[in-house]
């Protein structure tokens, strides 16, 4: 609502006016590549990166890719101004796409700077991306679903936060990271119902209502984590989720270990995001989902029971986001730290965004937050003259420059956060 | 004053009905207006109660025989929760006995010390309040405008970084000058840097609840920054160089109470924004933003204005938050010197309905909270994260008035105004 209800001819004017801003941000951006990364970079200096990895199933061996810096970067610049003189001039259709592209290749330009006269794993980055994105895939989901009935979840934080604390306890107690996983799923079930009823029965504003159930998320395992486990180390020691390679397929180089060399709950996230989509856009059920969150008073006409759909659907997206909790503990060392989510919840929401409510967009958006955050990492093993502190803002940034829609704006379904009263 | 503008506040006088309709005597509006933020808190203690149990290994083991031996696993409980809440007020009031015993002796003697031992409790309620005022206020006057500012946190860094900076790198100046300079330097960073949340509201839409949040992640680095490196004082801590004396905000009580001037400041301004906020013609548009964005654009004010606005004088009031910690209490910046008071604040605009009067009384109540909290993690082994457990569920209960009444099975008491809080992603 608020800034975006403007009357048709402010629309119009202002479309038409993104469109050639966002021609200028392109080039921007590639003028920025030149800038930035061009000058410090030796003529003749090569870039080296490796992609065969030295931990799991080795996949088939394939020559490194070794590329000159100077003439990658000028090649980068040129593909960055082509596309923002084609937006200029003839404008894409996709732009929210093509955003996603351009961030790619700024990526890759600052890796190519970084690793000029270096070496550098890249395959060892892309699976550590995957590892990364995992968590802000699964609050994407968790966000689709709740969002698609019109329940505004800002409460994901919160519930892969207390998620992360439950399975750790339970699987260090049982031994086993499969119930460590189930007490995440009914954590994640509880506070999404916790948040339905806030926001479906009491009406709460839903912004306020996952407010709150954050900011109890934070104090309650903070203050358990301090009474408990400070005392009984025993019970955060989980045992962890091992990668499981699959036959064949983990063989393949450089796509093998980031996609089939990877533990349980990332399977899961790759699975959620296909049955999401499928369960969205291809059965029934979805159709309702969507047709709640766009007009439930017309859906509610046909005979779909709003609130009931409401209920489950938000129960579902607390369950996603349980399982992405649990990620940070089982599908990491399995020890539980206080507040160790670190905005990932809110990232997420940022992702969902990104991929315009869809899962499979989500996902994609998801990725490349991971790779920011992954090559945040591995950039201070290259010894880049840039203070970490700033790298570590990298995903944050990222998150505001894609909320702030550079490129068009985000339609939320139409119902998005009011609550409905049945007459 | 031109006739539009007297027009508008004549509009602002019939907008407020729930304001206006009050023929009951005003103890009554008192008491219908306190009436759920205290059954909300009632509850939220009592519930907390469950977590002060169960932090207690020995106890939750007692509970195993609560069946066979109800007595003693009861008496054993009662006495650890007679034990915490008396741990929490006395934290937090100090012990009246003591107090009169020590004044007893001050005005007999001359010998203050007991006094001012025994004064220590509401000295600590009172210090601890004063960034719980100017923080609740940022939250409450971004609420008027429907604006959620979750940012706090980071804009109290980012002022305090400020304050500190002016603090300690100018050197010889009075404190007449100084003092103030370090102040405006505050609010103006958490002006500035809140102000681009609104800016993206603004003009691209962005939520203020997710940049906001986002913008905090970044302040937090940029103060690890600033104290690893360029403020950095010489030696090993990562810590600012001490704060020039001139830049202090006085001391109003004798060591080792802590009592500053802060606390007075933070009242002048919440009067302040009460001012601004129902006196001036920029808080009516604010108001009428928060009202109703649609009725506002027709009357032909501009959003994107009020959005900037609103949002930067909530971050210049969040920025004071921070400043009055600096040049108030801890003299140099730390990393992590503050321990949530950002988050806190939101709890404290809710229960005190956005109203300064309310948000003053509130932060009063959090001080307390605070203060008895640490000593009753001294004195009865309670983390002080349980502050954080009673926050999140007076949210809940203040922002659901159905769900306590509920509880408590009381009926809509007045019509409740309709207090706009937040809408939709603003897109």
């Amino acid at each position: 609502m608020a800034p975006g209800t403007l009357d048709w001819a402010t629309i119009r004017h202002r479309y038409l006016r993104r469109e050639q801003v966002l021609g200028i941000v392109y080039l921007l951006f590639a003028i920025a590549i030149w800038t930035l990364f061009l000058p410090h970079v030796e003529a003749g200096a090569k870039a080296k990166f490796g992609l065969n990895v030295v931990t799991g199933v080795k996949p088939i061996p394939v020559p490194d890719l070794v590329v000159p810096a100077r003439e990658t970067i000028l090649l980068l610049g040129f593909i960055a101004a082509f596309m923002g003189g084609w937006q200029l001039s003839r404008g894409f259709k996709e732009p929210q796409a093509l955003l996603a592209v351009l961030l790619v290749i700024f990526l890759l330009a600052f890796l190519v700077w970084a690793t000029a006269g270096k070496s550098f794993n890249l395959t060892g980055m892309l699976a550590s991306t995957v590892l990364r994105a995992t968590p802000i895939a699964f609050g994407a989901l968790s966000g689709v679903w709740c969002e698609r009935t019109a329940v505004i979840n800002i409460a994901i934080e919160g519930m892969m936060l207390s998620s992360a604390f439950t399975s750790v306890v339970i699987a260090s107690a049982t031994g086993s990271p499969y119930w460590g996983l189930l007490a995440a799923i009914v954590t994640g079930a509880v506070l999404g119902l916790v948040l339905a009823v806030l926001a479906i029965r009491f009406r709460v504003d839903q912004i306020i209502a996952g407010t709150a159930i954050n900011i109890f998320a934070i104090g309650l395992t903070s203050f358990l984590s301090h009474s408990w486990l400070s005392v009984r180390q025993d019970l955060n020691a989980a045992p962890n989720f091992k990668p499981i390679p699959i036959p064949l397929l983990a063989k393949i180089p450089v796509l093998g270990p980031m996609f089939f060399d990877v533990n349980l709950i990332v399977y899961i996230m790759f699975a959620l995001v296909i049955i999401t989509h499928i369960i969205l856009f291809h059965t029934r059920w979805g159709l309702r989902m969507r047709a709640v969150g766009e007009h439930p008073k017309a859906a509610d006409t046909l005979g779909i029971n709003v609130y009931l759909t409401r209920y489950i659907s938000v129960t579902i997206g607390g369950i996603i986001a349980g399982i992405g909790g649990a990620y940070f503990t089982l599908g990491s060392v399995g020890r539980f730290d206080e507040v160790m989510t670190a905005g990932k919840g809110f990232i997420g929401l940022a992702a969902m965004i990104f991929g315009k409510w869809t899962p499979i967009g989500g996902f994609i958006a998801s990725f490349i937050f991971g790779l920011a955050d992954a090559l945040q990492v591995k950039m201070a093993i290259l010894r880049v003259p840039i203070p970490s502190e700033f790298l570590l803002m990298a995903p944050y940034l990222v998150t505001i420059i894609v909320l702030s829609g550079v490129v068009g704006r985000a339609v939320p379904p139409a119902a998005d956060g009011q609550p409905y009263v049945k007459e | 004053m031109s006739t539009q503008e007297k027009k508008r506040q004549e509009h602002n006088k019939e907008q407020q009905p729930a304001e206006a309709a009050k023929t009951l005597p005003w103890w009554r509006v008192v008491l219908d207006v306190a009436l759920l933020p205290f059954l909300a808190i009632i509850t939220a203690l009592a519930l907390s109660s469950i977590f002060i149990i169960i932090s207690d290994t020995e106890l939750l083991a007692l509970w195993r025989h609560v069946f066979s031996e109800p007595g003693v696993v009861l008496s054993a409980s009662l006495k650890k929760l007679e034990l915490s809440y008396g741990a929490l007020i006395s934290g937090g009031l100090g012990n009246p006995s003591a107090i009169w015993d020590g004044l007893r002796t001050w005005i007999q003697t001359g010998d203050s010390t007991k006094l001012i031992t025994s004064l220590e409790g509401i000295d600590r309620t009172l210090v601890y309040s004063t960034p719980y005022i100017f923080a609740g206020l940022a939250v409450a006057l971004g609420f008027r405008c429907g604006l959620f500012n979750i940012g706090v946190e980071g804009q109290l860094f980012v002022g305090a970084m400020a304050a500190t900076y002016i603090g300690y790198s100018i050197k010889g100046l009075p404190m007449l000058i100084h003092l103030p300079l370090a102040l405006t330097a505050g609010a103006l960073a958490g002006a500035i840097w809140s102000a681009i949340a609104g800016l993206l509201k603004a003009y691209t839409g962005a939520h203020e609840v997710v940049t906001t949040i986002m913008l905090n992640y970044v302040a937090f680095r940029l103060s690890d920054y600033m104290l690893t490196g360029p403020m950095k004082r010489s030696g090993f801590n990562p810590v600012s160089p001490p704060v020039e004396k001139s830049a202090w905000l006085p001391k109003l009580a004798p060591d080792p109470l802590r009592f500053h001037a802060g606390f007075f400041l933070a009242l002048i301004v919440a009067y302040f924004v009460y001012w601004f906020l129902w006196k001036s013609t920029w808080g009516f548009e604010i108001r009428t933003v928060g009202a109703n964005p649609n009725a506002a654009r027709y009357a032909g004010m501009s959003i994107a204005k009020n959005f900037i606005l609103a949002m930067a004088v909530s971050g210049a009031l969040a920025g004071l938050s921070g400043t009055s910690e600096i040049l108030g209490v801890n003299h140099f910046m730390a990393q992590a010197f503050s321990s949530g008071y950002g988050f806190d604040s939101i709890a404290l605009a809710l229960l005190g309905k956005s109203h300064p009067l309310g948000v003053v009384l509130a932060s009063l109540l959090w001080g307390f909270l605070r203060a008895g909290a640490t000593r009753m993690q001294s004195a009865a082994d309670i983390p002080i994260d349980i502050v954080q457990i009673i926050q999140g569920m007076v949210i809940v209960f203040v922002a659901a008035p159905a769900l306590v009444r509920m509880i408590w099975r009381i009926r809509a008491i007045a019509e409740e105004g309709e207090t706009i809080f937040t809408r939709g992603w603003g897109t």
